[in-house]
C-alpha cells in the first residue's frame, strides 16, 4: 500500500462556521494590544474573553452530548485553534481541551460529572511531565495505599489557573490517572515557570500529600494517555499553524511598505524567496492540521491518524520555527526590539515546537511507522 | 458530473483489462522518461504507435468533445486512465504540447476551423506539435521575444531563431510567439500567436544533446520562412494573453489536459522499495538513523504535495489564499523530485557513480538519468526562481 494512500481532507460545515467565527472573534476581541496587555499578567488572559469563549461552547466543542459537550469531535477543535493561534491570544482552552480528551477516553461518562464542569468553563490541564522528556512514561508520580499522591510534576501547563488537574501517576507501578481539584493542594505546591512564550503559562506542582477526588484505573488509561498526547500535537500544531499565518502576514506586510536603497525591500529575491518558503511551509502544515481534522475522531485513534497528528506536529513546527526566526531577520534593526510582533512570534516558535515532543521526538516515530511496518498502513 | 461512483469504478476495471493485454511489453531499447527526451526514429515510431492504439481504444481525451475525437466525458474518467498508465508502467504518451498545451488552449479559445483542423489529428497522434516560446537570449523573460514575423500579402515572413524545442525535429506544427510590431508601446504588445506549420523552407530544427546524454530538444532556426497569414491566433499584437493562456496549462494551473502520463512516473514508493533493497557498512540501508530521518522528510513532502491537491477543492480551506496552492504546484513538486532522485541515485554506494549502459549499474542508471532529466521540469516551464517570483508576486503580493 502507498506510504501516502490516505489524503482525506474536508471541511464539515459545522467546521467551517467553526472557523469563520473564531476568526471573527479573534479579530473583534483580540488585537495584538490585547494579546499584549496579557503578557506579564499572573494569569495569562482576559477573564471576559475567556467566558465569552465558554458561552460560544468552545470548551464543550469536543466531548460528547452525554456530558455536556456539543458532540462535534475533537476534529472540531482543529479549526478553533487554527484562529486563535493566528491571534496569538492566551487562553487555557488547549490545556482543558486535552484534560477533557483525557479524562473522557480514560474514564468515558464515569468522570461525567468532571467533564461537565470543564465545558461550563472551569479550567482543566494534564499534569504529565516528571521532567524534560515527552518521550517516557511519565509516571513518577505514586498514589499510596491511603490514596494519597506524593511526586513532583514539571511545566504543568496553565497550572496557575487550573481548577482540576489530571495526574498521570502510577499506582504499585500501574498508571493511573489522579482527578486532583486545587482546593487538595498543598499551600506552595506550585512554582511558576519562566517561559519563552509570554502569551503561555505553566508551573511546576508539588502534588505530594494531595488526595484525589477520583482515581481512573484500567487498561483504558495507557491508550488514552496515548491517543490524548497524539491530539496534544495535532491541536498544537493546528494553533502553530494559525501563528504560522499571522506571522507570513507581518512579513509581507512589512516587505511592502518598508523601503531601503530606494526600492521597496520585498522586491529583492533575496528576501522574496524565503517568504515564499514560509508560504509553503504554513501551507503544508495546514493541509496536515485539515488531514488530521479530518480523519481523527472519537475512537481510538487509527495508524493513519498517527501518522496525521505527528506529521501536522513536524510540519506546523518547522514551518513556525523558519517563519518565526525570518520575521525577527526580515525587520531589521526594528526586529529586533520587544516592540516589533517578531518578538512574539519567535517566542511562539519556540514553544510550540517542544509541545507534545519536538521534530525528532515524532520523526523518530514516524520513521518506525512509515519504513517498518510495511503494508500496515 | 461524474455519473456515480459505480459506473466510474466498472471504467476502471475495463480500463485496467485493456491495460493488463495492450500495454507494450519492454521494446529491447531505452525509452524515454519524459516527452522532453524523445530522441530517435525508433523512440519516435514506438511512440506514435502506443497513443494511437490508447486513442483507438477510446482512452485519451476523455473530456473533451467527441465531434473532435474526444470521448465527451467527465474529466475523472482521464484521471483513472493516467493512474492505470501509471499504475501499469505503461510507456509515455508522448504528444504532450498537444495534448495539454495546444489542445486545451484551442478549446477555449481557438476558432471552430482551428479546433476542426487540428484537435483530433493530435489525439491520433498524427500530428506532432511543439512549441516556439524561449529564444537564446530569452528565456524566463519571454516578453523580449525577438523572433520576426512581417506580414506580406496572404503570408508571414518569420526570421530568428527559438531554442528547447521540444520533439522540434519531429514536429507538424508549432505554437509560435514572435513578434510582429517593434514599435509597441508596450513590448508585450508586439507580440503574436502563431499556429505554425514546421515542414515548410526556411525552418529548420536542430537536436541538442542534454546533460542525460539524450536528444528530445532542438534549437529551431527561422530564415525568410513563409507561413499562411491564416496561421495567426487571435488578433495581431494580442500574442502575449493567449501565450500566457498556454503557460496555465502547461503549468497545471488550469485543467483541461487531454493526457497526465506524459512521464514515467516516479513516487516516493519507489525510491523506498529501492532503497530498501540496498545495503550499507554491512546492513540494510533503512535501519540508518540518519537515512530513515531523511525518507521520513521526503515521505512527508509526497504527502503534503498530495494532500494540497485535494485542499484545492476545498474553497473554506483557502481563503487567506485562494490561487496560492495551485500556483506553487510546480515550485515544490519539481523540485522536491530532483532531490528524490537525486537522493536515490546517491545511496548506492559505488555503483552511484555508474550511468546508463553499464551492466551493473542500479536499475539500469534508472535514477541518475531521472535526476539529470528532472532539470527539465524545474528549469522548463518557467523555472525554480521565476516560479517563486510568480508565487511572490500574485500570491503574497509582494512588489516586482
Amino acid at each position: 500500500m502507498s506510504l501516502t494512500q490516505n489524503v482525506a481532507i474536508s471541511l464539515t460545515e459545522e467546521q467551517g462556521m467553526l472557523l469563520d467565527v473564531a476568526r471573527g472573534f479573534v479579530r473583534d476581541q483580540a488585537p495584538i494590544e490585547a494579546v499584549r496587555a496579557q503578557l506579564e499578567t499572573e494569569t495569562g488572559y482576559d477573564a471576559t474573553i475567556w467566558q465569552a469563549m465558554v458561552e460560544m461552547g468552545w470548551t464543550g466543542i469536543s466531548l460528547p452530548d452525554a456530558v455536556g459537550g456539543a458532540g462535534m469531535g475533537v476534529g472540531s477543535a482543529v479549526p478553533v485553534f487554527d484562529a486563535l493561534g493566528g491571534g496569538l491570544l492566551g487562553t487555557p482552552l488547549l490545556s482543558t481541551t486535552i484534560a477533557g480528551q483525557l479524562l473522557w477516553r480514560a474514564a468515558g461518562e464515569k468522570a461525567s460529572d468532571w467533564l461537565g464542569r470543564l465545558c461550563n468553563g472551569e479550567i482543566g490541564t494534564v499534569a504529565l511531565l516528571d521532567h524534560a522528556d515527552w518521550g517516557v512514561a511519565n509516571t513518577g508520580v505514586a498514589l499510596d495505599t491511603g490514596g494519597v499522591l506524593s511526586g513532583r510534576k514539571h511545566f504543568v501547563a496553565d497550572a496557575q489557573v487550573a481548577d482540576l488537574y489530571v495526574v498521570v501517576a502510577n499506582e504499585s507501578g500501574t498508571p493511573v490517572l489522579a482527578l486532583v481539584e486545587t482546593s487538595a493542594l498543598a499551600p506552595g505546591a506550585l512554582s511558576a515557570n519562566v517561559l519563552i512564550d509570554l502569551t503561555k503559562r505553566a508551573a511546576n506542582v508539588d502534588f505530594t500529600g494531595a488526595k484525589p477526588a477520583l482515581v481512573v484505573r484500567g487498561e483504558a488509561v495507557t491508550s488514552a494517555l496515548r491517543d490524548t498526547l497524539l491530539l496534544g500535537a495535532l491541536l498544537t500544531a493546528a494553533e502553530t499553524t494559525g501563528a504560522a499565518g499571522r506571522c507570513l502576514s507581518s512579513i509581507t506586510e512589512y516587505l511592502k511598505t518598508r523601503k531601503q536603497f530606494g526600492k521597496l525591500i520585498g522586491s529583492y529575491q533575496a528576501l522574496k524567496h524565503p517568504t515564499v518558503d514560509i508560504y509553503v511551509g504554513m501551507e503544508n502544515a495546514r493541509s496536515f492540521v485539515y488531514h488530521g481534522a479530518t480523519i481523527v475522531s472519537e475512537e481510538a485513534l487509527s495508524r493513519d491518524a498517527e501518522v496525521a497528528c505527528r506529521m501536522a506536529k513536524v510540519a506546523a513546527d518547522d514551518a513556525m520555527v523558519y517563519a518565526g526566526d525570518r520575521a525577527v531577520q526580515f525587520h531589521g534593526g526594528f526586529g529586533f526590539t520587544w516592540e516589533c510582533d517578531s518578538t512574539l512570534f519567535i517566542r511562539r516558535a519556540q514553544w510550540a515546537q517542544q509541545m507534545y515532543g519536538g521534530a525528532i521526538h515524532h520523526r523518530k516515530r514516524l520513521a518506525a511507522l512509515l519504513l517498518d511496518d510495511e503494508g500496515g498502513g | 458530473m461524474v455519473d456515480n461512483k459505480a459506473a466510474l469504478k466498472a471504467f476502471r476495471e475495463d480500463v485496467a483489462a485493456w491495460m493488463a493485454e495492450n500495454v507494450p511489453a519492454d521494446p529491447g531499447f531505452l525509452l524515454p522518461l519524459t516527452f522532453l527526451e524523445v530522441g530517435t526514429e525508433q523512440q519516435l515510431d514506438f511512440l506514435r504507435e502506443w497513443q494511437h492504439k490508447l486513442w483507438s481504444a477510446g482512452y485519451l481525451g476523455m473530456h473533451w468533445p467527441t465531434e473532435y475525437g474526444g470521448q465527451g466525458a467527465d474529466p475523472a474518467y482521464q484521471f483513472v486512465v493516467d493512474r492505470e498508465l501509471g499504475r501499469h508502467n505503461a510507456p509515455i504518451i508522448f504528444n504532450t504540447i498537444g495534448l495539454n498545451w495546444v489542445g486545451p488552449l484551442l478549446l477555449d479559445m481557438g476558432t471552430d476551423e482551428e479546433k476542426a483542423k487540428y484537435i483530433k489529428k493530435i489525439l491520433s497522434a498524427e500530428e506532432i506539435w511543439c512549441q516556439g516560446f524561449s529564444e537564446p537570449d530569452h528565456g524566463s523573460d519571454l516578453g523580449a521575444v525577438q523572433t520576426r514575423a512581417v506580414k506580406d500579402g496572404d503570408e508571414y515572413v518569420v526570421n530568428g531563431s527559438k531554442i528547447w524545442t521540444t520533439l522540434g525535429n519531429y514536429a507538424d506544427h508549432m505554437i509560435l510567439l514572435a513578434r510582429t510590431n517593434p514599435e509597441a508601446e508596450r513590448k508585450y504588445d508586439g507580440l503574436s500567436f502563431f499556429l505554425s506549420p514546421m515542414k515548410v523552407a526556411g525552418i529548420e530544427a536542430h537536436p541538442i544533446r542534454k546533460v542525460t546524454g539524450e536528444y528530445g530538444f532542438n534549437q529551431t532556426f527561422f530564415t525568410d520562412a513563409r507561413i499562411p497569414a491564416s496561421c495567426l491566433m487571435g488578433e495581431e499584437g494580442g500574442g502575449w494573453s493567449v501565450a500566457m493562456k498556454t503557460l496555465e496549462y502547461e503549468r497545471g494551473v488550469t485543467a483541461g489536459q487531454a493526457s497526465g502520463h506524459w512521464g514515467v512516473t516516479i513516487q516516493v514508493d519507489d525510491m523506498i522499495d529501492e532503497l530498501r533493497a540496498l545495503e550499507n557498512d554491512g546492513e540494510a540501508l533503512l535501519s540508518d538513523p540518519i537515512v530513515r530521518d531523511d525518507l521520513v522528510g521526503f515521505i512527508m513532502e509526497a504527502k503534503a504535495l498530495s494532500l494540497s491537491a485535494r485542499r484545492m477543492a476545498v474553497p473554506a480551506l483557502n481563503t487567506d489564499y485562494p490561487m496560492g496552492l495551485a500556483l506553487s504546484v510546480k515550485y515544490r513538486g519539481t523540485e522536491y523530485e530532483r532531490r528524490m532522485k537525486q537522493y536515490t541515485a546517491s545511496k548506492q554506494g559505488a555503483r552511484s557513480a555508474l550511468y546508463v549502459g553499464d551492466a551493473d549499474a542500479v536499475r539500469g542508471g534508472f535514477w541518475q538519468r531521472a535526476y539529470f532529466s528532472n532539470f527539465g521540469a524545474t528549469i522548463g516551464g518557467g523555472t525554480t526562481q521565476v516560479q517563486a517570483n510568480i508565487i511572490a508576486e500574485h500570491v503574497l503580493g509582494l512588489p516586482k
